[in-house]
């Protein structure tokens, strides 16, 4: 009895505030758009068979017809793809260099990663825009050091974007990088430098193997939440940038349009669910390896 | 006036405490226990020994309750006590991996097991103090299991377990965290603890000398089945399969076929153009039958001539000695290619060597120093 | 001893520096006394004084403590119980759709949990307010609780629930008496990672809010959208000078713990039997 009870809050909280929700908004990306608030047609009150014979693909076929969807979620998927990298570019050498420093200092070091972790999203990326403005304090820097004469544009940029991803989500880069690299034990390289690598080859045929996991993680922990950002190119990507996570709030909450919201949110959890099973992968084995 | 020995699996009167009839225990497709019956009684302090997957966990934990048999009859005092959850039953454990809660002083540990039931606090400090006594570790009272070394920790496990003087004591791996010297000293501890509150012991182990240091009977498991039960000199002196031999300390196995020759002595045929071992079995054997002669190295001689009177004596060349100290170990390889090993005690520092590699060496024995066994 | 190469240095150098120098801006310029903010005119405390007397930034703060101490406090029961009983709760029916669901809102982009329940309140026709996003941030931060306590879980020493159970506790006891005390570290790191995260959401809110309650964040992101303001990097740097406070001082007692611990164990060892 207490372990139904134990088993069954949990999953009936999920089961009505998660899974409920989500087949929702699936009706709903079937449904016609109504004039009337809430601003679609409650296709359930008609009964069941009515409301299979009222849904319609309308929806998603207006997103193709319209190219500023699939145009979003290019766009979305390239920047999240370019900023993963360039995460994963700055992260590695911070996680490796954090796996190498005096082992005093990694408590401290992991504590520098983690504080950023914990403090508010949002004002870590606004703290950018005051940065990247044009009378920002980087293009005041450059003019100062003479390197350039006009003020750059990267603000309302896609640079910036790119930059503010970076930026927020580079502990989840780092934190399963250096978990990885901190388990390495150092006698492997010294066994390989000892075989005849360079310190160069070593790391290339025993660390990066050897980290593999971590990097993996590293990736998907940044670009799946990159692909459904919102706040960072709403704030740094200005109205050029396009990414289906803004698209999304400005269809529902400017357009009021509540099935093609749907719709697309319909079709941005068709594209993270690769990404995610992938991810739920390399977990799996890895923790599979680990035992 | 003769001390009564204490054997009560020899006395047939005797109403065991544990009763193990016909239990088969399965997880899925594995069969963990395998129609096992077994008897343990009062006061024994009894042995589960075995290679690791052979069973015996899983036969304390459905002692302590935290498994049920799939099949067959388990009682406690004559009482059924399958499906009893482990919280009802008069037995306690002693966790491997000593389990003492980690947010509790050694104190309050003790303590746990006797606050559950509804018992007066003055007793609960009283039983405590008893039980730190008993364990020596008045001293650490207050200490948490952190702050303590790894041999007071398993007397804090010993003790906590023991508080609620349960009519039977499982213990699992008890000595395994400790190093080899520590575990000798408390192995006697265990001996002299289970003595003086006369409760039963059944302790799982992997180790051999410790089974037979401290059990009163030892069962041989493998593969979820009893092998054999035994007192410690009836396994090591008289296994009765090959397995169990070999199992408990070093033995020599000689295959071949018997002969009767006799007044309980049978003939072993082993090698071909070589004399048959002659060797004494209370276990009838056929004429052709095969059989393996187990037999230990320190019951076998080994001398540079020829022995007068020894009922067997084989020629070969040493092939390896093995210096322990007390003892040395020769390899001797026969005619036919089969090495025998031979033991024996060191008595005298810096002895002169007699043998040493490659000589030619005669190794005997008596027809009853090994035991011939079917399989 | 591992060798410190000068890559390793200066990558951590200039990796920290990109890590915190935005916000070291942040802080110093909120201390600027022009109201335009990237130009340095002199120290001066008055955007602090503005901001203490903005009651709307006040009202917002409230609604968002009051979500988050909601929220987290009931993510923190429920994920509890949802990590005991993925890692505890052996076979039942449906398992594997409970650790989906369990797993799933760690991944699901903001725009698509926030904008799902907002159709689920109008559809029940609850009225949006302070009660829709404390049952959304619950969701989700549920989830994170229930992942940081499973992990302690799955690293917990069995037999000490055995043990529990076998000196006479009922399953309630034994998780009363010896599971949650020793877990309880990670149940405290849960709540105070729901907390954060629900003192930090912006998305989820907006959709789930109603005209009335409006929180922080909402109110930030609306004060932001119209560029840098003085006044928001006075409430960041306040916001900012928390979390650190927070986060040195949780560190530091962690590692004394440890350290003392570390200790104990060497004087036991030293002084065995």
């Amino acid at each position: 009895m207490r372990r139904f009870f134990l088993i069954a809050v949990p999953y009936g909280w999920l089961l009505a505030l998660f899974l409920v929700p989500f087949f929702i908004v699936f009706k709903i990306s079937l449904s016609d758009l109504a004039l009337s608030i809430p601003p679609y047609t409650p296709t359930m009150k008609d009964g069941f068979g009515q409301m299979i014979k009222a849904f319609d693909f309308e929806n998603f076929v207006f997103l193709t017809t319209d190219d500023l969807y699939w145009k979003a979620y290019l766009s979305s998927l390239k920047i999240a793809l370019i900023s993963t990298a360039l995460a994963l570019l700055v992260g590695y050498p911070m996680a490796y260099g954090m796996a190498r420093a005096p082992e005093e200092w990694r408590p401290t070091l992991m504590m520098l990663v983690i504080l950023p972790f914990w403090t508010s999203f949002l004002i870590r990326v606004y703290a950018w825009v005051g940065i990247l403005s044009n009378e920002g304090f980087l293009n005041q820097f450059l003019l100062w050091t003479g390197l350039i004469s006009t003020p750059l544009t990267i603000m309302n940029t896609t640079t910036a974007v790119y930059i503010g991803i970076v930026y927020t989500y580079l502990p989840f880069m780092i934190l399963p990088i250096y978990a990885a690299l901190d388990r390495l034990d150092e006698s492997l390289i010294e066994a390989a430098e000892d075989l005849g690598c360079s310190r160069i080859k070593a790391f290339w045929l025993v660390t990066i193997p050897l980290s593999r996991n971590g990097i993996i993680a590293g990736c998907f922990l940044v670009f799946i939440p990159a692909l459904g950002e919102f706040v960072i190119p709403s704030l740094l990507g200005g109205s050029g940038t396009l990414m289906i996570g803004k698209v999304l709030f400005e269809e529902f909450f400017n357009n009021r349009d509540w099935p093609v919201a749907s719709a697309v949110a319909v079709i941005l959890l068709l594209i993270l669910i690769v990404p995610i099973i992938l991810f739920q992968r390399n977990q799996q084995r890895q923790a599979e390896a680990e035992t | 006036m003769s001390q009564k020995v204490f054997a009560p699996w020899d006395d047939p009167n005797e109403k065991p405490l544990i009763r193990f009839e016909n239990v088969t225990k399965k997880f899925g497709d594995f069969t963990a226990i395998d129609d096992l019956t077994l008897n343990i009684y009062e006061r024994e302090f009894f042995a589960l020994l075995g290679p690791s997957g052979c069973g015996k966990t899983t036969m304390m934990r459905m002692l302590a309750g935290f498994e049920n048999p799939t099949s067959g009859k388990m009682e406690l005092s004559g009482k059924n006590i399958a499906g009893i959850p482990p919280n009802k039953r008069a037995v306690n454990m002693m966790f491997q991996s000593y389990a003492l809660f980690p947010h509790l002083s050694v104190w309050e540990n003790i303590a746990f097991g006797l606050k559950r039931g509804n018992m007066d606090k003055r007793d609960i400090a009283a039983r405590v103090e008893e039980m730190l006594k008993l364990t020596r570790l008045t001293k650490f009272a207050g200490r948490k299991p952190h702050q303590i070394s790894g041999g007071q920790r398993q007397r804090v496990a010993l003790a906590r377990s023991l508080a609620k003087a349960p009519k039977l004591l499982l213990l699992d791996e008890p000595l395994g965290a400790l190093d080899k010297k520590l575990r000798q000293d408390t192995q006697f501890e265990l001996m002299d603890i289970q003595e003086s509150t006369g409760t039963t012991f059944v302790i799982v182990t992997h180790d051999q000398e410790e089974a037979m240091t401290v059990a009163s009977r030892v069962a041989v498991m493998d593969e979820g089945r009893i092998i054999q039960v035994a007192t410690p000199d009836g396994i090591y002196e008289a296994p009765n399969s090959v397995y169990v031999a070999d199992f408990i300390g070093d033995v020599n196995i000689i295959e071949g076929t018997v002969k009767p020759a006799g007044d309980g002595m049978y003939s072993l045929a082993w090698a071909e153009n070589e004399p048959p071992f002659l060797a004494s079995s209370d276990l009838p054997f056929s004429d052709g039958q095969k059989a393996h002669l187990a037999i230990r190295p320190e019951k076998i001689a080994i001398t540079t001539e020829k022995p007068e009177e020894a009922k067997n004596a084989v020629q070969g060349s040493v092939l390896d000695i093995a210096y322990l100290g007390n003892l040395s170990t020769y390899h001797v390889q026969l005619a036919g290619g089969q090495i025998i090993k031979a033991q024996t005690a060191n008595t005298r520092r810096l002895s002169r060597r007699s043998i040493t590699w490659e000589d030619k060496v005669w190794i005997s024995w008596n027809a009853t120093a090994g035991v011939l066994l079917e399989q | 001893m591992r060798r410190t190469s000068w890559f390793n240095v200066t990558s951590l150098t200039l990796g920290f520096a990109f890590l915190y120098l935005p916000m070291v801006l942040l802080v110093i310029y909120s201390f600027n006394s022009s109201k335009l903010v990237t130009v340095w005119a002199g120290f001066s405390t008055k955007w602090y004084g503005e901001l203490v007397q903005n009651e709307a930034f006040l009202d917002a703060a409230l609604v968002t403590l009051e979500v988050a101490v909601a929220s987290s406090t009931l993510a923190t029961i429920l994920g509890t119980m949802a990590a005991y009983v993925l890692v505890r709760g052996g076979r039942f029916l449906g398992r594997t759709l409970f650790s989906g669901m369990i797993y799933a809102p760690l991944v699901m982009p903001e725009v698509i949990t926030g904008l799902s329940l907002l159709l689920l309140f109008i559809g029940i026709g609850l009225d949006r307010g302070v009660l829709t996003i404390v049952l959304a941030h619950t969701t989700f931060s549920m989830c994170y609780v229930s992942v940081v306590v499973s992990s302690r879980l799955v690293s917990f020493d069995r037999s000490l629930e055995e043990a529990a159970l076998d000196l006479g506790c009922s399953a309630f006891d034994a998780f009363r008496l010896v599971t949650l005390p020793i877990i309880a570290p990670a149940v405290i790191s849960g709540w105070l990672l729901a907390f954060t995260l629900s003192l930090d959401d912006l998305v989820i809110a907006s959709f789930t809010t109603g005209p009335s309650s409006t929180t922080l964040p909402i109110k930030i992101w609306s004060a932001v959208r119209l560029g840098v303001s003085p006044e928001i990097n006075a409430l960041s740097t306040i916001m900012i000078g928390i979390v650190t406070v927070g986060v040195i001082s949780a560190s530091l007692i962690s590692k004394r713990n440890a350290v003392k611990a570390q200790q104990d164990m060497q004087a036991a060892e030293r002084g065995a039997t």
